[in-house]
């Protein structure tokens, strides 16, 4: 059968299971938009390629599939930069499809030409230039194929615009043939025993759970592991929802804002076992005072991971799914009884500190209104959020007991993710209930995408957390520039009508007794909703690890007098 | 201390880029890189010379994140492995008929050849081992070089001697089956 080079892209969406696209038509993708009305995949016109990139990341991390996102060369694909790097800091499996001129003017500074595949080779898992229709059927089914398998990540495919309108005989390869890329499933059973025997000896193991355990799907195996060997789980910021956080062994978050009793855990474990986590700077402190104590065990699927941070005692490469269920029969049954109840001693004594159990005092706290929130939908909504101040807040009070809910940029920390990425989750969950968290700064950045989530009906509520402030920054130059302010005192627009003017319900929330009334009323609405909450200009997120100071040594929250 | 790695690559445009800015993101030092074919069109082989101040785990770091790049298919590291290496250099001197007989003797000592005479210079070829060049470079030096090209070190194994291969899966992998696995590219 003979086909165009664009109607080759749309064959080949089509038959990797692609339903929804997000992108934006330019001059060196025309082509493919003109062959996409023959196929029903769904496309979603963004209002900025980043959104788009958000959007395609938001619903693969909701969906467990490969986001697609679309652009033009030039200006068109450059936009896409933030979101990639978004997705690859987080090993997110998007393919990104740009346009791009036609072959024989590469090089020549065409029109809209830039060199998209050297400006996304470092933030990419990996980058295809296409100049020929006969390549887009093998370089897309390897595309796919990459982004979704071993660790996930983006892929990008650039492709000319005279391999769009050419023509040439379409087939789908059966398979990929790819000698460089093998990615390793399973460890050596001598390692295992390795591993054995340290969890043996171990008197006070501990887990760490990344966003491994969700990629790999190895939640239930995670649950067997933990309850048969009585081990606590600590997460890393995007492996929450990974283990119930209403579990008795479950630690919550751990880090540089992680409870202060789970950080307390980690400092004085004799065995770390990290399950999909990459030792990164701010879930470990300094490495120097890092769990001096414990040995380690790294189930880890990237090679390039282990001893890279931190050095491990046993690297399981594989998959986690696969090297924890070839563990789960070979270890005994423990219950490490003194263990758990010496972390539940530095539990209660970090309990008597939270925010929240203060008396009511009529200000709005963020924590507070998460946990609104959290009441409110029964703990069960999709969360996205931006970065910063209120990310961490909804890290800590918005607590999940299952998986494949919690959308935030963790590695790139990049502003702006929230909204978009909440339309994005929609279109893998429109039945479920779906709250963006942002902040007044980040949701500054991507606010147009409040038209899209119109365009399309996205039912996503969003709730600004309004500090006049760029919170994070803020505290930082409060606790380490002394108080010296600078360039973050924000002049927003009015958040009610800005959302109005783009068609968007919205509510203003300034008092406490307002607040539960709010959220329902958003709940209420079909379709898009914002609610913008007047918080507390100056509360600073606790318990904090300063960068480059010993997991231990955390500024708590003050006790309040 | 330098390590040695001989990398088998696809013969696809952008590869070397691949490689050259994999280096650079992740901070590591080369102190030379060769690329060239081999007996496989679909294959390129690449020789790189790495600074390796941490040893062993530096060379881990580089051996994963080699294969991080869907278009590397071998690693191994021949550092501590009976190995032969070569370097060429072409190197100018400034030299008239008077002297001309100095550098011939000095290049004879090397075993280099003079490859080309001109009225006021000559052209030394010289292949050999790193050290090999550098003394004869340093002898060149005080009549006079004024030009100099080297083509940075290749390695190879001595007889059935394979590198060393630290990621899980490849510890047994032999040169010949990376080159079989090559033949089936498309």
């Amino acid at each position: 059968m003979k086909l165009k080079g664009a109607e080759i892209v749309w064959e080949c969406l089509v038959r990797e299971g692609v339903e929804v696209v997000f992108g934006y038509p330019g001059g060196a993708n025309m082509p493919i938009y003109d062959a996409m009305l023959n196929y029903p995949v769904h496309h979603v016109l963004v209002r900025h390629e980043q959104g788009g990139a958000h959007m395609a990341d938001g619903y693969a991390r909701a969906s467990g599939k490969v986001g697609v996102a679309m652009a033009t060369s030039g200006p068109g694909a450059t936009n896409l930069v933030t979101g990639i790097c978004t997705a690859m800091m987080d090993s997110v499996p998007v393919v990104f499809i740009t346009g791009q001129v036609a072959a024989h003017l590469i090089g020549g500074d065409a029109f809209q030409e830039t060199d998209v595949t050297g400006i996304t080779l470092p933030i990419t898992k990996h980058n295809y230039l296409v100049t020929r229709a006969d390549e887009i059927a093998e370089t897309l089914r390897e595309a796919f194929y990459i982004a979704r398998s071993g660790r996930p990540g983006p892929v990008l495919v650039d492709i000319c615009k005279n391999a769009q309108v050419e023509t040439c005989e379409f087939v789908y390869p059966e398979d990929v043939r790819l000698p460089g890329y093998q990615p390793v499933t399973r460890s050596p059973r001598n390692l295992l025993d390795d591993a054995v025997k340290l969890i043996e000896k171990a008197k006070k193991p501990i887990i760490l759970c990344g966003h491994g355990v969700i990629m790999s799907n190895a939640e239930e195996e995670l649950m067997q592991f933990a309850v048969k060997t009585q081990t606590p789980v600590a997460s890393t910021l995007l492996g929450l929802g990974a283990f119930p956080a209403s579990h008795e062994l479950s630690l919550g978050m751990m880090g540089m804002h992680g409870e202060a009793h789970t950080n307390l855990a980690i400092q004085n474990s004799d065995l770390i076992l990290a399950f999909g986590m990459r030792f990164d700077d701010r879930v470990t402190g300094t490495l120097k005072t890092y769990a001096p104590k414990a040995k380690k065990i790294h189930i880890e699927i990237d090679p390039s991971e282990v001893h890279k941070n931190v050095f491990v005692d046993v690297p399981l490469v594989g998959d986690v799914k696969t090297v924890v269920s070839d563990l789960i029969p070979l270890v005994d049954e423990y219950d490490h009884d003194e263990w758990k109840q010496e972390i539940n001693g530095w539990k209660n004594e970090a309990d008597s500190r939270s925010i929240m159990n203060w008396e009511e005092d009529g200000k709005l706290y963020v924590a507070h209104l998460i946990a609104d929130i959290w009441k409110a939908t029964g703990g069960g909504a999709i969360v996205t959020t931006d970065v910063g101040q209120h990310q961490m807040w909804t890290a800590q009070y918005y607590q999940l007991d299952k998986p494949n809910r919690w959308i935030t940029s963790g590695g790139a920390g990049t502003m702006g993710f929230g909204l978009p990425s909440a339309i994005g989750a929609w279109f893998a969950a429109k039945d479920q209930e779906i709250w963006a968290v942002a902040g007044d700064g980040g949701f500054q950045m991507t606010a147009a995408e409040l038209t899209t989530a119109v365009q399309e009906g996205a039912n996503v509520k969003v709730a600004i957390m309004n500090n006049s402030f760029l919170g994070m920054v803020r505290q930082w130059q409060e606790f380490f520039f002394e108080k010296r302010y600078s360039a973050v005192n924000m002049l927003a627009p009015d958040f009610v009508k800005l959302a109005e003017a783009h068609g968007v319900p919205a509510k203003r929330v300034t008092k406490r007794e307002e607040v539960n009334e709010a959220i329902e009323w958003a709940r209420s609405i079909k379709g898009p909703a914002v609610l913008e909450f007047r918080v507390e200009m100056e509360d600073a997120v606790y318990p904090m690890v300063p960068a480059g100071a010993a997991l231990h040594e955390m500024i708590r929250r003050p006790v309040k007098a | 201390m330098n390590y040695t790695f001989i990398a088998l690559v696809e013969n696809k445009p952008g590869v070397l880029n691949r490689v050259a800015s994999l280096f650079r993101r992740r901070n590591f030092n080369i102190e030379s890189l060769a690329v060239g074919r081999t007996e496989n069109p679909e294959v390129s082989r690449m020789t790189v010379v790495v600074d390796c101040p941490n040893g062993d785990m530096d060379a881990h770091r580089i051996e994963a994140n080699l294969y991080k790049l869907v278009n590397v298919i071998d690693v191994q590291d021949v550092t501590h492995q009976p190995v032969v290496t070569r370097d060429l250099a072409l190197i100018k001197v400034r030299v008239g008929p008077e002297r001309r007989a100095e550098v011939n003797g000095l290049t004879e000592i090397f075993r280099a050849r003079i490859v080309d005479v001109a009225p006021d210079s000559v052209i030394v070829e010289i292949t050999g081992t790193e050290d090999k060049i550098e003394g004869m470079i340093e002898l060149l030096c005080p009549i006079g070089i004024v030009e100099m090209v080297r083509t940075g070190q290749i390695s190879m194994t001595r007889g059935v001697h394979d590198g060393v291969r630290r990621m899980p899966g490849m510890e047994s992998r032999r040169y010949e089956d990376v080159m079989e696995m090559a033949e089936m590219m498309p």
